[in-house]
């Protein structure tokens, strides 16, 4: 089911100590859908998460969640709002439990009975973590990990995840595994906002997506039509 | 309960018991080794104070004897300037240390890694020239104390160590106890969080730098009542007496030295770095100056280059290797 708009990107600019990363870049993401941003190494997909997550802030143009303006808010007030970003690389707290980092995701409320509730919620959706919630995260394996990290995104309660290459470092398996899991969140009624460079198997689980390149997009549209772009399967599929 | 049980639930305090009972079984008194104790004391307090940033924050700091000197200034001009008894300048001075630290810390804790280390090393000289000059404090000369009355309204004691003993063991009991319930709490979590990545810590919502000011004040404040106690306890201070780099660089080595960022480092580090100072300097002073501070510093080097993770890891590597010969034998029985 499909809603309003709840993710505006209008016309941003940023880079990194002066130079310019992403330039003029815009995407909507509208309630309930699964929005696949897919572009090869470097193109700035994952730069684009961190200025949405407030990690930095743009040098032009707007962002919008729920309406409200969090261009220049800072990334610990953005998650209080209900976004939150699960960044490339997993980035658990190694020396902690699963647990313990699991808790980690829900800092933005002080309620025990709700932090229970909520890791009730991403045991049922993950529930090889509920039987290694007291192991140190680091000894896991690298699927397990990366369910963790999601899993930590979620315990914030989300009304959108933002999912930063979630296939990176993952057998094929797994990937498949981890990417039926966006569905699941997807369909437990969280919007997602899913980078990927593997651009066939995004595509294929999202409702629509975007392509950038160089820090741009350069085609946008629904999941099936980018899918059937000769443009886009020439460039990012081999085809 | 086994013993390993037992010392993790009931070690702390039956160690401050047995600290506690030192004076009473005539341990400590007057003499060299009270001294010692006292030294071991002071230094395991200090470096906890610095592990609450610097272990469990990991923002390495070489800025504490900042904080360090301001306690001391405080409870020193209390007694020499203004001729009251130390404590209102305890007090005041352990809550500007806090402000200080706030203060000199923000734009510190805009800059990354090896930048915010080399950042402290220069506040350090900074307050270490201002207050060379500064005649309002002393200047170079530093305050000397006048003789008071023995007893806790002044906190001197001028032949019987016992006083100062039990002066610090509060100190310690204060800073352990207190380190020891954060580490334990949520704001420990988000401290080690941080320390492990920031950035992710930002993205699930944890406000990095408002956690780490926190921390910085809690830590300096600390340091500030250590401070006050090492000006009461020599009867003066000056610049390079507790506001210098020699200083600064004792709060991380006794961290680093037991282990860095765990409850009982800075303790072991303490034990084993001030005795041997202090014998060392007291036994080795004749062969020329300087050698405790060489054998200090080669204890440091092979620590660095063989154990990183100090007295602790030395001892989490023999007990894990212990568990996993346990474990293996316990499989190699059940498969006999």
């Amino acid at each position: 089911m499909k809603g309003e708009t709840i993710l505006t990107v209008d016309d941003i600019h940023c880079g990194y100590d002066g130079v310019p990363v992403i330039h003029g870049l815009s995407l909507t993401v509208m309630e309930g859908e699964i929005v696949a941003m897919v572009g090869g190494n470097g193109a700035g997909k994952s730069t684009t998460m961190r200025t949405i997550a407030g990690l930095m802030h743009p040098t032009a143009g707007r962002i919008t969640f729920k309406n409200d303006d969090i261009t220049r808010i800072p990334a610990h007030r953005i998650v209080s709002m209900g976004l939150s970003y699960v960044p490339e690389a997993r980035r658990l707290f190694s020396k902690l439990s699963v647990r313990q980092n699991l808790e980690m995701g829900a800092y933005t409320t002080r309620d025990r009975a709700e932090i229970n509730a909520r890791l009730d919620r991403v045991f049922d959706l993950f529930p090889i973590l509920k039987d290694r919630a007291n192991q140190i995260a680091e000894t896991m394996s690298g699927g397990e990990q990366q369910m963790c990290a999601i899993a930590r995104g979620l315990m914030s309660a989300p009304r959108l995840i933002m999912l930063d290459e979630l296939s990176l470092g993952l057998q094929p398996s797994l990937v498949d595994k981890v990417l039926e899991t966006v569905v699941e969140i997807r369909n437990s009624g969280v919007t997602v906002l899913l980078v990927e460079q593997l651009v066939q198997e995004s595509l294929e689980i999202a409702d629509r997506g975007y392509v950038i390149q160089t820090g741009a997009i350069v085609h946008a549209g629904s999941s099936s039509e980018l899918l059937a772009s000769p443009e886009v399967r020439k460039a990012y599929m081999g085809m | 309960m086994n013993p390993t049980g037992f010392f993790r639930r009931f070690g702390w305090p039956v160690l401050l018991v047995i600290l506690a009972a030192l004076p009473i079984v005539g341990i400590v008194g007057e003499g060299f080794l009270s001294h010692v104790l006292i030294l071991v004391l002071l230094n395991a307090a200090m470096a906890q104070a610095w592990n609450i940033i610097g272990g469990y924050g990991g923002q390495v700091s070489f800025g504490h004897s900042v904080f360090f000197g301001i306690g001391a200034y405080g409870a020193a001009y209390a007694v020499c300037v203004s001729e009251t008894t130390p404590w209102p300048g305890v007090l005041i001075g352990a809550l500007l240390a806090a402000l200080v630290a706030i203060l000199v810390s923000y734009p510190c804790f805009k800059l990354k890694g090896h930048y915010f280390a080399i950042a402290t090393f220069a506040i350090v000289e900074i307050f270490n020239r201002l207050f060379m000059i500064w005649d309002w404090v002393g200047g170079a000369v530093g305050l000397d104390y006048t003789i008071l009355e023995d007893g806790w309204k002044n906190f001197t004691w001028s032949v019987d160590k016992r006083g100062y003993y039990y002066g610090i063991l509060i100190i310690f009991a204060l800073v352990f106890s207190l380190v020891r319930w954060i580490s334990r709490s949520r704001a420990g979590y988000y401290l080690r969080a941080i320390r492990e990545g920031q950035e992710t810590a930002e993205s699930l919502g944890v406000n990095s730098t408002g956690m780490k000011l926190a921390a910085m004040a809690l830590s300096a404040f600390l340091a500030a009542l250590c401070g006050a106690f090492y000006a009461q306890y020599n009867f003066r201070v000056d610049p390079p007496m507790v506001m210098s780099l020699d200083m600064s660089m004792k709060f991380v080595l006794v961290t680093i030295l037991g282990g860095i960022g765990t409850f009982r480092g800075p303790l072991l580090g303490a034990i084993v770095l001030v005795p041997l100072q202090e014998y060392s300097r007291a036994y080795l002073s004749r062969l020329g100056s300087g050698v405790d501070l060489i054998i200090f510093g080669l204890i440091i080097v092979l620590m660095m280059e063989f154990q990183p993770g100090g007295i602790m890891g030395i001892i989490q590597h023999y007990s894990d290797s212990k568990k996993r010969t346990s474990r293996r034998r316990g499989v190699t029985e059940a498969s006999s």
